[in-house]
């Protein structure tokens, strides 16, 4: 297997490639439980996160897993540098680069922002932390492994994503996740806020595991996980939502809905979370919400893509 | 039919595994606040087998915890990348008497990783080393507590320690490196 350099989208990661990662992800976490959450694997490292949107959650698990595997963390925000003074996003890329940092992890409003960077930089490696409205791979990998640990292999679960699926480049990720291992999505929400694309893969070919049902009640039918969407209120353009108060009444995951799922569904949010308009504030806090747990696994997914990506080749050592 | 030059066989293995298991209750005077810790991956099916022989004849179990190692080697950027494991140390290690348990004893620098992983999770009363095979070419000043067998070899050889665990049979073998890389 060619070494991976860049992590732009799951679109291009093998089920054995997702399956080996989530696998090192698990033996990360049991890391992050211990009283001295530190190892010594990427000493030595510099990597640099370049957020020109705003985020809390992504950009402090990137800083976090990189300094509990000892690489020295370099954050950067739009405002501040020199991004401010005008300079493009390519010469600052490579202002950075020039400073031999081994890895930029970026997120930007642009999609495909990290595409171009990937194509343009040629010592520095390019994590895409979330590129517009187009895809957000460690989001995906956190879902998946929140799922895996909690309903075993995914070969043929059923994944209901419900809300903006439009703007949402989670969902987006979280689809080429779910297909790999196996899973069946069905995505849910107002006519105008599911794009029709998401039925077809990179090639065009049609997607039979992906489907569309714009009913919540029938969507969550037998349901074994359910991503509930942020509605993205500063990305809405006019006329995609009939209202909130409407919105609310049709889509909101309320505890009737998920009394429908099957027993024990999880319910997932990639927040930041509207309580009370895509889920109801008594699920976002419940037993069935792994919200929390998420966060906690998305330090480790982070962890394992970033020793996966600083460290050796990529085949088992033979012992 | 096995595969290399055999240099112990599973009835050999076992009787060393034994006598390991007697030397260190002897020499920690017993099984107070003892626990084993196997290198992943083969030192951890080596440490049951250890703590299976005490308990057979001290009558009482001694705790068997698994090791990864694979964060802290100092090749990481040098060879191909090792899949890491969970670290499970189910009593702890703090103020324990810590036996290190691995397959074989080359350069040094697994126990070297080992050493730090462990100090990384507690600070153990004591830390010794027990290993099935010492092959010599040490590079770093370490050395067993406890071996099963000294194995003169040269650095062309690879030294295979077998377990049904991980390999399906029970043996230890020398195969040549050239050998070792087409299995």
């Amino acid at each position: 297997m060619q070494r991976r350099r860049h992590v732009l989208d799951l679109d291009d990661f093998s089920r054995d490639e997702i399956t080996a990662l989530l696998d090192s992800a698990d033996a990360m976490r049991e890391l992050l439980s211990r009283s001295i959450k530190k190892a010594p694997s990427l000493r030595g490292k510099v990597v640099l996160t370049l957020f020109l949107e705003p985020s809390t959650r992504t950009r402090v698990s990137f800083e976090q897993a990189g300094k509990m595997l000892s690489a020295d963390v370099i954050n950067i925000s739009g405002s501040g540098s020199s991004a401010e003074k005008g300079e493009s996003l390519l010469n600052t890329a490579l202002t950075l680069q020039a400073m031999h940092a081994d890895l930029i992890v970026i997120r930007s409003p642009h999609s495909g922002a990290p595409y171009f960077l990937a194509r343009n930089l040629q010592r520095m490696g390019v994590v895409n932390a979330g590129d517009g409205r187009h895809a957000h791979p460690t989001q995906a990998l956190l879902d998946l492994m929140t799922m895996r640990h909690h309903i075993g292999e995914l070969e043929g679960k059923r994944v209901v994503i419900v809300g903006d699926v439009l703007h949402s480049r989670v969902a987006r990720s979280d689809v080429f996740g779910l297909q790999a291992l196996g899973a069946s999505v069905v995505l849910c929400g107002p006519p105008t806020l599911i794009p029709l694309d998401l039925l077809h893969g990179s090639e065009g070919e049609s997607l039979p595991d992906v489907n569309i049902e714009h009913d919540l009640d029938r969507a969550i039918e037998d349901a074994d996980a359910v991503i509930a969407l942020r509605i993205q209120q500063e990305r809405q353009g006019a006329g995609m939502l009939p209202s909130m108060r409407e919105y609310t009444r049709r889509w909101q995951v309320t505890e009737g809905r998920y009394r429908r799922a099957k027993p024990g569904a999880l319910l997932m949010h990639p927040g930041p979370m509207n309580e009370g308009v895509e889920i109801a504030s008594s699920l976002a806090h419940g037993p069935g919400s792994q919200i929390e747990e998420q966060v906690t696994n998305g330090v480790a997914v982070r962890m394992a893509l970033l020793y996966q990506l600083l460290t050796g080749g990529q085949e088992e050592a033979a012992e | 039919m096995t595969e290399g030059r055999l240099i112990l066989t599973g009835e050999e293995m076992r009787r060393a595994l034994t006598r390991i298991a007697h030397e260190v209750v002897e020499s920690n005077k017993g099984l107070d606040g003892l626990t084993l810790v196997g290198i992943r991956r083969r030192g951890v099916p080596l440490a049951r087998r250890i703590a299976d022989a005490i308990a057979s004849f001290e009558d009482a179990s001694v705790p068997v915890g698994a090791l990864d190692i694979n964060l802290y080697r100092d090749d990481l950027t040098s060879r191909p990348q090792p899949l890491v494991r969970p670290t499970e140390l189910p009593s702890g290690i703090e103020g324990k008497a810590v036996v290190l348990v691995d397959d074989v004893l080359f350069t040094g620098r697994t126990i070297r990783a080992a050493l730090n992983a462990l100090m990384d999770l507690g600070r153990p009363r004591i830390v010794q080393l027990a290993v099935l095979v010492d092959r010599g070419h040490h590079e770093l000043p370490i050395r067993a507590d406890y071996v099963g067998k000294n194995v003169p070899t040269s650095l062309d050889e690879i030294v295979e320690v077998r377990v049904p665990e991980v390999d399906g049979v029970e043996e230890v073998a020398i195969v040549e490196r050239v050998k070792a890389v087409s299995t």
